[in-house]
């Protein structure tokens, strides 16, 4: 443990109350990409790890189903198989050279797990055992194939746990529940560089500089921008935010992802793994529908496939309960036995919070928000794109937060594990390079002044608005305007809405005035970057008039490659408080990079 | 969420609003000598939650109520605390299912530091965690995967299921007179790679364990089994790593 560079969590200095680190790289988050981030980093540089969470409770622990890869341990798979799945599923917007790394990266990425510690579930032979997934199919969609690897219906759990076990063998430096919130950009030579970021500890109230070479983003999701969502409440996207804040590109932000089972009215997710175990949907008259819309694959279908025809089911008055609402998820034909050796958790949530007893009841089910497909932009090195082309040498982004993009319109279950896993090591990776040879780039002396004015600003706010009614207002328009359905009509609604919310923003109050752990301050900071988030969601969404993956506008139904096989890339332009985003939203568009699938029609 | 009630369809016609009294021990670092007990009223649904209590009390009466929570289905470890008495996790306590006809009390942790509020220090919580060596210790390098067996695996099962939440440590007679002593999840973990066929260091854990602080303080009060929000038998667990100290090997 000893050979570690610089373990110090000590400041080098104080000035003014705010405390400065250095550290060659500098990692923001803590969740599944930051930690295999730092596990390649910490052993070649000074690794910092920021994290507003313990490592442990970050939402990698949530994910419940499997990380995918073409191991082949239980019947015939093969990693070109699995671009060509990811491509498809995508709805080919995916950049397929990057879905051809991730893919053959795959097998590797579960193995190093394994070696690590991770347990995973067994075959007989003692070999990782492996499930079927939505959309993951043999020979390009003859058939579902057995591709997720999985440790019961906790994979995220484990793969949290045994990288953060790693880190600590390591002795990876952690600074717990700090908020990054500025990300200080310099130049070197004409060329814009990060420097570092400055971050609040929740603790002390205190503020810290932390000088790196080399910056990682990996913040994951944001969402809670919607109201039902399987998301944490701390997935509220700061990371993209700041990066948005700097006037550096997101890329496809209007597509968002909504999972077919959440726990009706509540959002919880069951993991398709209950589907992949066998799992059914039925509408009120016990109907398989899915057979209906996807004779192959069924209710193994992609999910903004499967959302939509839940939706449409409601619609068509084949919702089931009091006021045909839901649906349900059957797996009462599964032995006891195998739900609780495959899929204990889940079913312990129906039990839990809606008080169903899957055994032997169908477990009420509704689309529920889940996962950003956009983000910060990067190349497969994990470098961040300040335009299609130039990447801002040293910065990085993996995870969730960025866009490579490996999911394109739509992600496959399984590949956001396998993503966090081969896009966080290769951003690790190339920030130690990165290091080597490059300097500190130098720190302005105001470095904190922006986060000092936000926080002054924020907590001596003496208006009459609460944080939570504004919150709750944005969450339920975008419910109820740009979920799986939406058109020019209901985006413009939740354009009207935010326009609103942020006047109100300026009138809010924060009510604890305390230094230490005022969470108050930080809702209201992170309300901040919800808007902001939400704003470009439905400026793209506008934009895009097209039905791709996982959106879907009803004004305009149908696929257009010849106009919309593009990604959106929208950057800040002007000043982000102004009602009108056309003020300060420009969009333009970036190539798909498409090597050996030409888009077809998307039929399973 | 407090605010997602409407829209719970299952729920929806039979539900009724019932309204409850909550005493939380209140503690405000920059004011406060001593904690003090502070009572509020809430308006619940049968499907909330103490967490959806505690956050209509912040985001409704008392924006300073502070206390930790991300993911809100009892996976991440951010939330136990001491509701009547017992530790559990707030956001997997139904409100319904405590006796709402007298005030439901909800206090931090014992054991740890207390911060504010509900929050307290867990930083010795994670040094104990650290302490065992929570992590695989095996020389062979393989090219695939190592073998393990089903039975192998099903052997440590139970540990791996741990998120660090505290709720066993926090609820030990032993830890709240002797800081020192390791507690049940440090054993937990260690229990998790003790067993692990894979792993080759459990001789060295097992010594660890065998400390004054190790696993002879446990004096099997079963008040971490009952806490654990995960189901882990984790006094079994404990018995289980006395075996093996005597043994000198799992
Ligand atoms: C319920 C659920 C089930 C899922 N199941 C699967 C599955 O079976 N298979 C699959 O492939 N995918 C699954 N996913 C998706 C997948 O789990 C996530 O996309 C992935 O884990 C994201 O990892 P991450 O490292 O990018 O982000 P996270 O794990 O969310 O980590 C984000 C980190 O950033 C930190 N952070 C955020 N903001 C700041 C800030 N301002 N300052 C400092 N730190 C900050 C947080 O503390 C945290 O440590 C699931 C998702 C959910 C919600
Ligand atoms: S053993 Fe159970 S109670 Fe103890 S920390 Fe782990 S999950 Fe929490
Ligand atoms: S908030 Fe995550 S365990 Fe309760």
């Amino acid at each position: 443990m000893s050979d570690i560079p610089d373990s110090s969590t000590v400041p080098t200095k104080t000035v003014d109350g705010v405390h400065y680190h250095q550290h060659d790289v500098v990692i923001v988050g803590a969740g599944g990409a930051g930690m295999r981030a730092a596990i390649q980093a910490g052993p070649g540089a000074s690794t910092a790890v920021i994290s507003k969470l313990y490592p442990t409770r970050s939402h990698t622990g949530a994910a419940q189903g499997g990380m995918a890869a073409a191991l082949a341990n239980v019947e015939e798979d093969n990693w070109e198989w699995h671009t060509f799945d990811t491509v498809k599923g995508g709805d080919y917007l995916v950049d397929q050279d990057a879905a051809e790394i991730l893919a053959k990266e795959a097998i590797t990425a579960v193995l190093e797990l394994e070696n690590m510690g991770l347990p995973f579930n067994r075959t007989p032979e003692g070999k990782i055992d492996q499930r079927r997934f939505g959309g993951h199919t043999a020979e390009h969609g003859k058939n579902p194939v057995r591709r997720a690897c999985y440790a019961a219906d906790r994979t995220g759990h484990m793969i949290l746990q045994t990288l953060y076990q790693n880190c600590v063998k390591l002795g990876i430096n952690f600074f717990n529940e700090f908020y990054v919130l500025d990300l200080i950009m310099g130049e070197v030579d004409g060329q814009k560089r990060p420097a570092g970021v400055v971050a609040y500890e929740l603790a002390t109230g205190e503020l810290h500089v932390f000088q790196g070479k080399a910056v990682i983003f990996a913040t994951g999701g944001f969402g809670k921008i919607y109201k039902t969502t399987s998301n944490a409440h701390t997935l509220t996207g700061d990371g993209v935010g700041i990066i948005w804040r700097k006037g550096l590109p997101l890329e496809d932000m209007e597509f968002f992802q909504f999972h077919p089972t959440g726990l009706a009215g509540l959002g919880i997710l069951l993991s398709e793994a209950a589907r992949g175990e066998g799992a059914i949907l039925r509408n009120s008259e016990g109907e398989r529908f899915m057979e209906r819309y996807a004779p192959t694959i069924k209710d193994l279908a992609p999910r903004d496939i499967v959302a939509r025809c839940m939706r449409t089911e409601i619609r068509e008055g084949r919702g089931a309960g009091p006021n045909k609402d839901y649906l349900y998820l059957d797996i009462t034909h599964l032995s006891p036995e195998v739900i609780d050796a495959k899929l204990p958790d889940i079913t312990e949530f129906a039990r839990t919070y809606l008080g169903v007893e899957p055994y032997t009841e169908p477990v009420p089910v509704l689309p529920t928000a889940h996962y950003a497909m956009g983000g910060i932009p990067t190349n497969v090195k994990a470098e961040v794109l300040q335009d299609n082309d130039t990447v801002v040498p040293g910065l990085y982004a993996a995870g969730e937060c960025a866009c490579v993009s490996v999911h394109g319109s739509n992600r496959l279950g399984t590949n956001s594990l396998l993503d966090i896993n081969v896009f966080g090591k290769r951003a690790g990776d190339n920030a130690v390079a990165y290091v080597q040879t490059a300097d500190f780039v130098p720190l302005p002396d105001d470095a904190a002044e922006f986060v000092q004015g936000l926080i002054h600003q924020v907590s001596t706010a003496t208006g009459t608005e609460r944080i939570s009614t504004l919150r709750r207002e944005l969450q339920e328009s975008m419910d109820t305007n740009a979920q799986v359905f939406r058109t020019a009509e209901t985006l413009n609604q939740v354009t009207e809405v935010i326009g609103d919310l942020r006047e109100r923003y300026k009138n809010i109050s924060v009510q604890d005035k305390g230094k230490r752990f005022n969470t108050d301050l930080l809702e209201a900071i992170e309300l901040g970057f919800l808007l902001d988030l939400a704003e470009v969601v439905i400026y793209s969404a506008l934009s895009r008039e097209e039905s791709r993956g996982g959106h879907f506008r009803e004004d305009f139904p149908k696929r257009d490659d010849e106009k919309w096989l593009v990604h959106t890339m929208a950057y800040l332009t002007g000043d982000a408080h102004s009602a009108d985003a056309g003020d300060h939203i420009k969009l333009s568009t970036k190539p798909v990079v498409i090597t050996n699938y030409q888009p077809m029609e998307r039929k399973y | 969420m407090s605010t997602v009630l409407e829209e719970r369809p299952a729920a929806a016609d039979a539900i009724q609003k019932f309204t409850a009294t909550l005493m939380i021990r209140r503690f405000d670092p920059d004011v406060d000598t001593e904690p003090r007990w502070q009572e509020f009223s809430v308006e619940m649904l049968p499907t909330d939650r103490v967490l959806d209590a505690l956050h209509q009390i912040k985001w409704e009466q008392d924006g300073s109520l502070t206390f930790r929570r991300s993911c809100a289905h009892g996976v991440c470890g951010s939330d136990a605390m001491r509701i009547n008495g017992r530790n559990r996790l707030a956001c997997k306590t139904l409100m319904k299912d405590l006796d709402i006809e007298k005030p439901v009390y909800v206090e931090a942790i014992k054991g740890l530091p207390l911060e504010k509020d509900l929050v307290v220090n867990m930083e010795p919580f994670f040094a104990s965690f650290r302490e065992v060596q929570p992590f695989l210790q095996a020389s062979s390098k393989p090219d695939k995967e190592r073998l393990q067996s089903v039975e192998q695996r099903a052997r440590f099962d139970d540990t791996t299921k741990c998120i660090l939440c505290a709720a066993c440590t926090s609820s030990c007679p032993v830890f709240w007179t002797d800081g020192q002593y390791f507690g049940p999840a440090a054993i937990v973990n260690a229990h998790r790679f003790i067993f692990d066929s894979r792993d080759e260091a459990s001789e060295v854990r097992l010594d660890i364990l065998n400390d004054k602080e190790g696993v002879w303080r446990c004096r099997t009060t079963f008040n971490c089994t009952e806490a654990c929000p995960r189901g882990i038998q984790v006094t079994q667990a404990i018995a289980e790593v006395k075996a093996a100290v005597l043994r000198g090997r799992p």
